[in-house]
């Protein structure tokens, strides 16, 4: 077998790696050995996506598209965190600090660099000033996340498409926001100036400063404090971010001696002026074109790799690619497609405008042909257009059809109607054909369909179109993971069935769940659910294995984001007392909690102790735990009540207390909150607790369910209506007790009662219809009186190192036995 | 050999972090009496990994559920980078560190 020939790909970014997939998708392992060098130290990531991590729509970890492991698994070597310091395309090395690497062929997909104009006190040493940003890469990104956490006020030099995205990122931080623009409108570069000046408005309106044909000619300040401008005045700022324009990185190619222009120079074959050196992406210029967009180097990777495996490379070429983009700015929709202008003599401009509703919309028309559009404020015939300009359709008679489809009496153009060949994903250039074709060869989840075919793989923006296409293509047909009727991942049972086997079988430890009904194979992401169940269950007889657990409900207390842990002391009812309090803050003092804090449920939290430091803080405090950091009972938020308020007609205080003196620590499949109100007035919010309990006249008491305030707001339903505290405490332990037993993992109230009904729940619960109500009442008698205060474990730990953060391996020598604590 | 301590100083299901002249190292021992021993702060954001959940040779991170392999240090979902791992014995009932460590390296 002859030799494999060696490729070295130099720039490990979307082209490169884009390239290197492709061309592995068509079999050239086979043919080629293949080395990528990456300057950054991560695997390959959606660069377009930079904008969702700074805006905190996506994490850094939801736009990898090859991690570190994946180049391993696919034979490719990758040196990550090599910068390629020189090319010899004479003995034809690339030479990276130690490492060189000798090919047969080379491909440079380098990208561009970040442009940042001469402007005085911005450098340093040739590095960007201490609060000064470019943003490129997600070293960038972290870097002006991190930063804007101390920020107030941010500047953005650039109105560009990236210069916007980076604004409304900072937006969310809560900074000010100022878009300083040299050119005479925003996004000079793809909209007109009508276009531009109703875009400024858009953005003002999402909260940004705007400031048009504003030139910055210094930066004062080591962090940044102050900006200055031509006209002589200046303002603070604390947070910089450089966002005009980018640079195409040739300085390898220039010093290796191929053909540079304003890019590496390549013919349609891809080719430099050195025959076995290629260039794509950013870098690359094509028929006097560089393209800063992501759509035009898939095509570019495509066709190289289909060059590299073919035995007759004549066969594909690079013609140039027809560009299209959107601005992903949360409430702006933006899309602009090709020419901007329509400078041709004989070109048709049509063109509408709306700037009090901020709607701009523009077609070029040419040869009666569309070879540019405009979609500002409203871009829902964005695809119908973009069909029509890439694959230059002829443009219907009435015009504005196109424009306004709804108008032409079609309705609002369905995903469904378009042709075949209509991309839908604009990322990764997925047509509506492909997506059905997936469908039809059984991709019938949302996510089978994506990961098959990439679409909704890059901005995400085209999802909800993907999954019309799936609905409609797949009907009823469409699937779900199995594992989502399951209770837990881990094991291959509804609730029913699997508390059906518990009982028949007698499992009281998670450990022998797995061992019977999983075939011995554990999951750990299924322990911390079937350990609530088992205690929910067996009550004392449930083995208790700590290992089930999750950290919080190891140590009894939350963990943060540094590893510390916070503390919620239980404050019944939310009432204290001034000795309670001075107790709080001595340990506060003593153990040097980082933060002290009045919470959402009416207690006060001690933010930052290290775990070693727990049980001391629970013997000092001498107030038992408030279970903050479980799925069981947290609170009961109370209000003033009848004791002291003048609308009061209930003690919802001590009603309050007693609740939670009662069902304190009780676990449940999700975490419980209740709240009791001295009137119809609700100063307690109660009719958006999983239990609301409000005064009415009369001495009676309305008892609400299924209500929430959290990640989906629900207003409670009206359970029933009863006479005492005492018929209040029996009827909502029966509603938690038939929660406890029946309700999904995870799931909170507001989704349960939805889920099985007020009616049906008014029926087992109040009416008895089941005859099921003395059980449950005894199961939760039962249940209260099997609690026990974990913080108790100060006295008794479960473990000699439960409660250690470190240990120390020097001085085990001597301590041993006991361990460390 | 570097000698950790007794076998019991890790309970059994869970990883704890020991101090190992100034490295902080990850030890944990599975329910099925294997122990692993990796880096102590996970590659995503430093969670302390040893207070992560243990199952089926794998560790959870408790900050943002990243699932590592305990034995290659790769992470489940590709997401990240995969961890340093240590090798370790355990001998007369005590854990002990193989002096020799070769860091595992997926890329060269
Ligand atoms: C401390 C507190 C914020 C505060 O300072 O006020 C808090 C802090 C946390 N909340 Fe909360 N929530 C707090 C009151 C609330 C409230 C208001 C309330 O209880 O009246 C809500 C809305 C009501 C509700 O739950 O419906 C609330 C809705 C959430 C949610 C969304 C739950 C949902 O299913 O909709 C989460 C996420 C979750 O549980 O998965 C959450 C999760 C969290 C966690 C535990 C996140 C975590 O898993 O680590 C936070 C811990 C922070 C930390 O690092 O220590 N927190 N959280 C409040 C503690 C109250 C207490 O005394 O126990
Ligand atoms: C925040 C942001 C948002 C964007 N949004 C969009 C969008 O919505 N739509 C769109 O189409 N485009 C968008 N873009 C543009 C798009 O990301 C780029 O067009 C694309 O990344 C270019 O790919 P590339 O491979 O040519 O360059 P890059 O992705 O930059 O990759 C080049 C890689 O080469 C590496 N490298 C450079 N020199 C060397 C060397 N000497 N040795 C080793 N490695 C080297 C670099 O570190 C880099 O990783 C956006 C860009 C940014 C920054
Ligand atoms: S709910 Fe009623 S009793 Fe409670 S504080 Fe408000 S007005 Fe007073
Ligand atoms: S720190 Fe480990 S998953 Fe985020």
């Amino acid at each position: 077998m002859s030799r494999k020939e060696r490729l070295v790909v130099i720039g490990n970014g979307m082209a490169g790696a884009r390239f290197v997939e492709e061309l592995i998708a068509r079999g050239g392992r086979n043919r080629y050995e293949i080395t990528i060098f990456g300057d950054e130290s991560t695997g390959n990531y959606n660069r377009i996506l930079l904008s969702g991590v700074l805006a905190g729509t996506h994490t850094a970890h939801d736009i990898f598209l090859n991690p570190l492991p994946w180049y391993a698994q696919n034979g490719v070597t990758l040196h990550a965190g090599h910068r390629v310091s020189g090319i010899d395309t004479n003995l034809r090395v690339v030479h990276a600090g130690e490492v060189a690497a000798p090919y047969d062929k080379l491909v440079i997909a380098t990208g561009s660099s970040a442009f940042v104009p001469p402007i005085e006190g911005l450098r340093r040493d040739g590095q960007l000033v201490d609060g000064a940003f470019v943003f490129r890469t997600l070293d960038d990104c972290s870097a002006i996340r991190k930063h804007a956490e101390r920020a107030r006020r941010a500047a953005v030099i650039g109105g560009g498409l990236l210069g916007l995205e980076a604004a409304k990122g900072l937006l969310g931080f809560g900074l000010s926001v100022h878009v300083v623009h040299l050119a005479s409108h925003l996004m000079e570069m793809q909209l007109d100036a009508p276009a531009g000046r109703i875009l400024a408005r858009s953005v003002a309106a999402m909260g940004a400063r705007v400031s048009l044909e504003t030139a910055t000619v210094a930066v004062r300040g080591e962090p940044v404090s102050e900006l200055v401008f031509a006209d002589g005045s200046s303002e603070p700022c604390d947070l910089l971010v450089i966002a005009t324009g980018i640079r195409p990185n040739v300085d390898l190619a220039r010093a290796a001696g191929l053909a540079v222009g304003r890019g590496i120079t390549v013919d349609d074959g891809l080719q430099t002026s050195d025959p076995n050196v290629f260039a794509i992406g950013e870098c690359a210029e094509h028929r006097q074109t560089m393209y800063g967009l992501v759509a035009p180097l898939w095509d570019q990777a495509r066709v190289l790799a289909e060059r590299f495996v073919a035995r007759d490379a004549s066969c594909t070429s690079y013609r140039g690619s027809k560009t299209s983009t959107k601005l992903k700015v949360a409430g702006i929709e933006l899309a602009v497609m090709g020419e901007r202008d329509g400078d041709e003599p004989d070109d048709e401009v049509v063109t509408y405008s709306e700037p009090a509703r901020g709607i701009y919309k523009k077609m070029i028309v040419r040869d009666g042909k569309l070879v540019g559009a405009i979609l500002l404020g409203d871009a829902s015939s964005a695809s119908t257009l973009l069909s029509a300009f890439d694959r230059a359709d002829p443009v219907p008679e009435a015009r504005g059809e196109l424009l306004f489809p709804a108008v032409a009496g079609g309705g609002a153009c369905k995903v469904e109607d378009l042709a075949d060949d209509a991309q839908i994903c604009n990322c990764n250039g997925v047509t509506k054909g492909a997506i059905v074709q997936a469908v039809r060869a059984g991709k019938r989840s949302l996510k089978m369909l994506c990961d098959a075919t990439r679409a909704g793989t890059g901005c995400g923006s085209c999802k909800g179109q993907v999954e019309q296409l799936l609905a409609h293509e797949a009907g009823d047909a469409v699937t779900e993971d199995p594992s989502i009727h399951w209770y837990v991942p881990g094991v291959p049972l509804t609730k029913p069935e699997l508390v059906a086997e518990i009982v028949a079988r007698g499992l009281r430890s998670v450990s022998a769940v797995f061992a019977e009904l999983a075939a011995g194979k554990e999951d750990p992401a299924s322990k911390p659910g079937l350990a609530s169940l088992l205690k929910t269950m067996w009550g004392s007889a449930y083995e208790d294995e700590r290992d089930a657990r999750f950290v919080n409900d190891r140590v009894h207390a939350n963990i943060q984001r540094d590893g510390t842990f916070s503390v919620i002391p239980r404050i019944f009812g939310g009432v204290t007392s001034a000795d309670e309090l001075r107790r709080i803050a001595d340990v506060s003092d003593k153990y040097g909690a980082k933060m002290i804090k009045i919470t959402g449920g009416q207690r006060i939290d001690l933010l930052g102790l290290p775990k070693d430091e727990l049980p001391n803080v629970w013997r000092d405090l001498g107030m038992p735990s408030g279970h903050a950091y479980t799925k069981a009972f947290r609170t009961c938020k109370t209000c003033v009540g009848s004791e002291f308020c003048r609308y009061g007609v209930g003690d919802s205080t001590k009603l309050g207390i007693a609740i939670e003196k009662r069902f304190q620590g009780l676990e449940a499949p999700a975490k419980v909150k209740f709240a009791t109100a001295g009137c119809p007035r609700n100063c307690s919010e109660a009719t958006v607790k999983d239990v609301g309990v409000v005064a009415i006249e009369g001495g009676r008491w309305e008892i609400w369910v299924g209500g929430g305030a959290g990640s989906r707001v629900r207003k409670a339903d009206l359970l029933c209506i009863v006479d005492s505290h005492d018929e209040v405490l029996r009827i909502s332990g029966r509603f938690l007790q038939y929660y406890r037993e029946q309700a999904k993992w995870l799931e909170r109230t507001y989704d349960f009662v939805e889920r099985v009904g007020i009616e049906a729940l008014q029926k087992i619960v109040v009416e008895d219809s089941e005859g099921i109500a003395a059980r449950l009442d005894a199961e939760m008698q039962r249940a209260v009186d099997a609690y026990v205060d974990p913080w108790r474990e100060a006295e008794e730990p479960v473990h000699p190192t439960q409660f250690a953060s470190l240990i120390p391996v020097s001085s085990l020598v001597k301590k041993a036995a006991g361990g460390p604590r | 050999m570097k000698r950790l301590g007794p076998i019991d100083l890790v309970a059994l299901g869970e990883g704890r972090t020991f101090d190992v002249d100034g490295e902080r190292i990850a030890v944990f021992r599975t329910r099925d009496g294997q122990v692993f021993a990796t880096q102590a702060d996970c590659p995503h954001r430093g969670g302390p990994l040893a207070d992560g959940i243990v199952g089926a040779a794998s560790v959870i991170c408790p900050l943002h559920a990243r699932r590592f392999d305990l034995a290659s240090g790769a992470c489940r979902g590709d997401d990240c980078a995969p961890l340093k791992t240590y090798p370790i014995e355990i001998r007369d009932g005590a854990l002990f560190l193989v002096e020799e460590r070769a860091p595992l390296h997926l890329a060269p």
